[in-house]
């Protein structure tokens, strides 16, 4: 088990899982907002709809989908 | 039978559709031709930055008169057109381009156009994200940028012009009172003697950044690029857009007539905007796109009769958004036989003739 | 870093290909390399469990993105630099089509195969309720696994009628094993045919046939969009969107090979024969002559699950098309054209670069998208300006 930090929180997840899975697992389904504020979540699963586009250690936009967990990653989302 | 319309405009680019708007303002019926889609030419590939430029007196006084026109505009312009008065930002990489600024603030001030010179402090206060170094830059405040396909719609709408989609291959089959050729970097098919060549141009869109750029930025060097007659160049200049995302330009081509990404040159691009903005380096692309420019020997458009009843509105390099309004107004002048705003004389095509 | 053959995408195509193309690398010394965009091989049906083994031999690059391909070939990766090959094949696979209806954005709308890549990447969803809707062979399989991790699924409704599924499935008895097996999977979960989600609110899922089924999650996706990207960009030749390649899976652009779903929506076995074939051929071996998932197949299957007429009206005019720039069906009315829509809405001008809602305006408005630019992915400027000039 692996511990990350989500918005302040820090949470323990298997190795192996995605920061999106570790998101929607923490019951967090809204990851973002849409351009007009609407509040949105996963859609593909599989890096195309750019829905799931979090920070990571400061970096914006990345796919929360495509990037598994590290230890002590720092993950901000909306 | 409807008709024949009082003009004919070639070309539904925005430089086209200014002067539809115009010559309706003034009562003509206009009908406007267009091969493709109307403001999807050139007019959708540029930055649709509204910028008063002085590299030479005629530039200054269209540039001066089209900006004060979109302000004037921009009451009625719908909020798609996304009219943002940011200002331009010019950025005097050193103390000989520092110098330059004096003199373009010297040229402003006399002309009555609100601009500030930033020294370095203030120059990093209005843009923290400019690399350290950096000696000032010249605020021209009354810049503005607008999203040009939207404005050209607007225009083409308040004109009730009948836009047509059809391609003209010979403007003297066209009847009307007077034709209007505004086709851009495509005027060398219909009126191949003009001294006008495609000038190709490279332009890259990030995701969104809200709050990384927040005004128009050029560096100074920007005018040899742009005036410059080299095969190619590259120059600094980004914007930030309404939706935070940083549009990154500006490059130029002659003599290449395929609109694919050359990747080469966009690198030269992105690198020389790297040098401006180190942290540009790690904001994502997300598209890119190319247009070409209409661009003439002296890089000022051609603005006036040509013969018979065919007037001209075309070759204006990269200054078609802004000076449209401009080019308009003069072009009108002389249909209807009125009074021109500004000298007409410079934009004239007489003047390439020996 | 150069190779003789460069294989994009390590789904069930890409791994077939590979190991075919290594059989011939034992003799010759051709160097081949893989590049996927996921943390391991499998692509989307296989993730997490490919069932060809990558070869030792491979070089694999995988959390690897291909932003650019140039002619000579050039592969710009996002983060493994410029890639030289002398050979590509192109198994990028297909993606999901999502048609929009009321509510379709909310957070808790997935793909089908969108939640099962998300339950495999580590998502609990024991005890969850779910349903799965949409269209295609790929529910039932999303069903079955979903039921496999301890999720309720409620139900699976497909909006093809079982009148299309059936003639279709007596035709190809060799996919009874795989239907059959299955339905074994499912017994107890109701399935529906001809009906789809009109609407997603609250937590409850509104069916055409006014049944209302409160859920965790909603799995829905309308079938599968081949990912021609790549060979667009190459200038790869598409005949009604699919990349066309002859015989030897060789594209119109010479040295590129293409195999599975860009060529045609054909399934796993479709993809490996033709990864198999694109493997052998790149690396000038004899291939195996005869195609048993040909045209035919892959036509049948799209009869099959054809989508109904009604589910282009299920969005309102307030729904959204382009999620990425939030842009309403109402405010694409009226323009006859993917390009004036783009310029004039923002519709696809966002990151996902219109692969969601490309595919949505062709079914809604039979627009087709332009023409493909680098970058084929967001890609990091400073990344952009680092190619290999």
């Amino acid at each position: 088990m692996i511990k990350i930090r989500c918005d302040g929180r820090e949470i323990s997840v298997r190795e192996g899982t995605s920061v999106a899975a570790a998101l929607l697992g923490e019951g967090n389904l809204e990851l973002r907002r849409s351009a007009t504020g609407a509040a949105r979540g996963p859609l593909c699963g599989m890096g195309v709809c750019m829905e799931c586009r979090v920070t990571i250690d400061g970096e914006a936009h990345r796919l929360a989908c495509q990037t598994l967990c590290v230890a002590g990653m720092d993950v901000k989302t909306l | 039978m409807t008709p024949s319309p009082d003009v004919i405009i070639v070309g539904a680019g925005i430089v086209g559709a200014a002067c539809a708007y115009e010559l309706a303002q003034a009562g003509a019926r206009v009908e406007v031709l267009e091969s493709g889609i109307a403001g999807g030419g050139a007019t959708a590939a540029g930055m649709g930055h509204l910028v008063v430029l002085d590299d030479n007196e005629p530039e200054l006084a269209l540039t001066k008169l089209s900006v004060s026109l979109w302000h004037e505009l921009a009451k009625t312009l719908p909020a798609a057109a996304e009219f943002w008065r940011c200002g331009t930002l010019w950025i005097a990489a050193d103390a000989v381009e520092l110098a330059g600024a004096k003199a373009k603030l010297d040229m402003y001030t006399r002309h009555g156009l609100a601009a500030e010179l930033l020294d370095e402090r203030q120059l990093y206060e209005a843009e923290p994200q400019l690399r350290a170094g950096l000696a000032g830059g010249l605020l021209a405040a009354n810049d503005a940028v607008v999203y040009a396909p939207v404005a050209t719609r607007f225009l083409l709408e308040q004109a009730k012009a009948r836009v047509t989609r059809t391609t003209v291959a010979n403007l003297d089959e066209l009847k009307s009172g007077a034709v209007v050729c505004a086709t851009g970097s495509l005027t060398p098919a219909l009126i191949p003697e003009l001294p006008i060549r495609p000038r190709k141009g490279h332009l890259a869109i990030t995701d969104r950044y809200p709050g990384f750029a927040r005004h128009q930025l050029v560096e100074l060097g920007y005018l040899q690029s742009a005036h410059g007659e080299s095969g190619e160049s590259v120059a600094f200049n980004v914007q930030p857009r309404p939706t935070g995302q940083l549009l990154i330009g500006s490059s130029r081509q002659y003599g290449v007539d395929t609109a694919s990404i050359d990747a080469p040159i966009l690198s030269r691009m992105l690198e020389r905007a790297f040098g401006y903005m180190p942290g540009l380096r790690d904001c994502r692309v997300v598209r890119t796109w190319t247009g070409f420019r209409a661009s003439t020997p002296d890089k000022l458009p051609l603005i006036g009769k040509w013969r018979g009843n065919i007037y001209l509105a075309t070759g204006h390099e990269g200054l078609g958004v802004t000076t449209s309004l401009g080019t308009a107004k003069i072009l009108a002048a002389e249909i209807l036989g009125r009074p021109s705003p500004i000298p007409p004389a410079p934009y004239r095509v007489e003047r390439f003739h020996d | 870093m150069k190779f003789d053959l460069v294989i994009i995408g390590a789904g069930p195509a890409g791994l077939a290909a590979a190991r075919a193309a290594i059989r011939a690398a034992h003799r010759t010394g051709q160097s081949v390399a893989v590049i996927d965009d996921n943390p391991a091989a499998g692509g989307q049906i296989w993730r997490g469990s490919p069932q060809i083994p990558l070869p030792a031999e491979v070089r694999f690059f995988s959390q690897t993105r291909v932003f650019d391909l140039r002619p000579g070939f050039v592969v710009e990766t996002d983060s493994q630099g410029s890639i030289e090959a002398s050979k590509l094949i192109l198994a990028t696979g297909a993606r999901e089509l999502f048609l929009p209806f009321p509510g379709w954005t909310s957070p808790g709308v997935f793909g089908a195969g969108g939640l099962q890549a998300l339950v495999k990447s580590g998502l609990p969803v024991k005890g969850k309720r779910v349903v799965v809707a949409g269209s295609g062979p790929l529910l039932l399989a999303v069903a079955a696994a979903l039921r496999k991790e301890g999720a309720r699924v409620v139900g699976v409704a497909e909006q093809a009628a079982l009148g299309r599924i059936l003639p279709f499935l007596r035709r190809y008895p060799a996919k009874w094993p795989q239907a059959l097996g299955l339905r074994a999977r499912l017994l107890g979960v109701r399935c529906w045919n001809g009906v789809w989600p009109v609407r997603f609110e609250g937590g409850v899922v509104s069916l055409s046939t006014g049944k209302k089924v409160s859920v965790d999650y909603l799995a829905c996706g309308f079938g599968l969009v081949p990912n021609t990207e790549a060979a667009q960009l190459l200038g790869c030749r598409l005949d009604d969107g699919f990349v066309a390649v002859n015989s030897r899976q060789e594209t119109t652009v010479p040295g590129v090979y293409c195999a599975g779903e860009p060529t045609g929506i054909g399934g796993l076995d479709k993809a490996l024969e033709e990864g198999e074939r694109a493997g052998a051929a790149a690396t000038g071996q004899p291939i195996v002559r005869g195609r048993t998932h040909s045209g035919a197949f892959v036509r049948d299957l799209a009869a099959a699950f054809q989508l109904d007429a009604r589910l282009i009206d299920l969005a309102e005019p307030g729904t959204m098309v382009c999620r990425c720039e939030d842009v309403t069906r109402e405010t694409l009315q009226g323009y006859r054209q993917w390009r004036e829509a783009k310029l004039l809405t923002r519709c696809g001008m966002g990151p996902c670069q219109g692969r969601i809602c490309g595919p949505i305006t062709n079914c809604l408005f039979g627009w087709t998208a332009g023409s493909v630019r680098p970058p084929l992915v967001p890609v990091a400027a400073g990344r952009m300006a680092k190619t290999d000039t």
